[in-house]
């Protein structure tokens, strides 16, 4: 396994860890989740094969799952993102591709593409999540209301930990 | 048949898809059935210790509040056993005499490990299981309130349906005017919960107790549910809207007690025999 295959083994679990030990206890107002590990998802290798990439997708929303006693719900969200991932990365390619062995983090390819690339993501994750949660749309603007609260608050974690970890690239 | 292997391997990744997006849909509609003794969710040993150790550190944070909350309860139930003694000093009457009547419910008590009140689907894991007893069905009260039924067990665990989950009904009686209904939470506040089929004669005011009603067997009769908080009656509607405060605050739920119905088995085989099997 290289190097960053082992590194990405271990944070699975700190992803897994962190999701349902500390952010399943933490929500805002009653209705503002915040689903870190989604970022695992996006921000594993560019050129991470399609398939690998919904199975290991499937395999950390199944743990997930066992935790949030919702079985199913969080991997199928996980798998749509999964699948939909190196699509959107294709068509939002920055001008001269991408450098070769770097993930598509805040770091290397800059804020205002960061943004475009997680933002549908996280936003689709999350409607996807929801409304399966809810079982239809009969409570639609509640539903969304909850979609779009945990949106910010994920996108802005995430943003955070991105600027944090960008940090310690530069030094190495 | 080749250019149909050609086809799935050129589409491969959109089967693989497929496959997985079956798999999970076939997981969620098989967890949403009532009852099930299931192995993936957090009553799985693993993942149970991992939610206990967790809950042990946070536990340290709440035991002052925890103590006073029993201590509480301690006194109050000294007092109505003092009563109860009281009452029954010199009468030698009872109108049930029946030892399998008074023994009907037993009470095992149990500490929540894990508790979610902001889904539309809430779900709690407690530290009792099969070894302590617990089948799937059986009823749960803490000293403020009903709780939930049992879910799904393993050896050490349970993992209840908190009665914050829209698919949860509890049968549920007015105690002044003895009227029932059916409290169900419509998922959006976790302090209130709905009280449904209650019939435009009746006349429920704002502060009445509701309890349930004993009528499904699983819950003893006369555990709070909540106080009315709003009574609403549209102009053609059939049914009163009313919304129950929540008497048990879900968010600080520590010790539960499940209640085994001794009796239950014996009514059930009855009624199906007479009604037929419920659906």
């Amino acid at each position: 396994m290289s190097r960053s295959g082992i590194f990405s083994f271990i944070s699975f679990f700190l992803y897994l860890l962190v999701q349902v030990l500390i952010l399943k206890k933490i929500v805002l107002f009653n209705t503002s989740f915040c689903f870190l590990y989604v970022a695992f998802i996006l921000l594993l290798p560019i050129e991470i094969n399609n398939l690998l990439l919904m199975l290991i997708a499937f395999l950390l929303g199944f743990s997930i799952d066992i935790f949030y006693d919702s079985l199913g719900i969080h991997a199928f969200a996980l798998v749509v993102v999964a699948y939909a991932r190196n699509y959107w990365l294709n068509s939002i390619t920055p001008q001269g591709g991408y450098d070769a062995g770097e993930g598509p983090t805040l770091a290397v390819n800059g804020f205002q593409w960061f943004l475009v690339y997680t933002m549908p993501l996280v936003f689709l994750h999350h409607m996807v999540l929801f409304f399966i949660e809810a079982g239809g749309f009969s409570l639609f603007w509640f539903t969304m209301l909850k979609v779009i609260g945990s949106f910010f608050f994920t996108m802005t974690i995430m943003v955070v930990l991105q600027y944090l970890s960008s940090d310690n690239r530069r030094r190495r | 048949m080749e250019r149909l292997l050609n086809f799935v391997y050129q589409y491969r990744a959109f089967f693989t898809f497929l496959f997985l997006e079956l798999l999970c849909a076939w997981m969620i509609v098989e967890n949403n059935q009532y009852q099930s003794t299931k192995f993936f969710n957090s009553s799985n040993k693993l993942a149970a210790n991992i939610i206990g150790i967790s809950q042990g550190v946070r536990e340290y944070f709440s035991l002052r509040m925890t103590n006073s909350i029993l201590a509480e309860e301690n006194a109050r139930l000294r007092t109505q056993l003092e009563k109860r003694n009281q009452s029954l000093y010199k009468l030698e009457v009872r109108e049930i005499k029946d030892p399998a009547i008074i023994n009907r419910f037993e009470y095992v008590s149990a500490k929540v490990v894990n508790n979610s009140t902001n889904f539309f689907k809430n779900y709690i894991t407690i530290n009792q299981g099969r070894n302590a007893g617990i089948t799937p069905g059986m009823a749960v009260i803490s000293s403020d309130g009903a709780v939930g039924k049992v879910k799904s067990v393993s050896d050490h665990y349970s993992v209840l349906i908190s009665l914050l989950n829209i698919d949860e009904n509890v049968s549920s009686v007015i105690k002044r005017t003895h009227h029932f209904g059916t409290a169900k939470w419509d998922g959006t506040n976790p302090r209130q919960i709905n009280l449904m089929y209650v019939p435009r004669h009746v006349k429920p005011l704002v502060g009445d107790t509701v309890v349930t009603s004993g009528y499904n067997a699983i819950f003893p009769e006369g555990v709070l549910v909540g106080v009315i908080k709003e009574v609403n009656l549209k102009e053609e509607a059939l049914f009163y809207d009313i919304k129950v405060e929540l008497a048990q605050d879900f968010g600080k739920l520590t010790f539960v007690e499940i209640v085994k119905s001794n009796l239950k088995h014996e009514r059930d085989s009855l009624e199906t025999k007479t009604i037929g099997e419920p659906k």
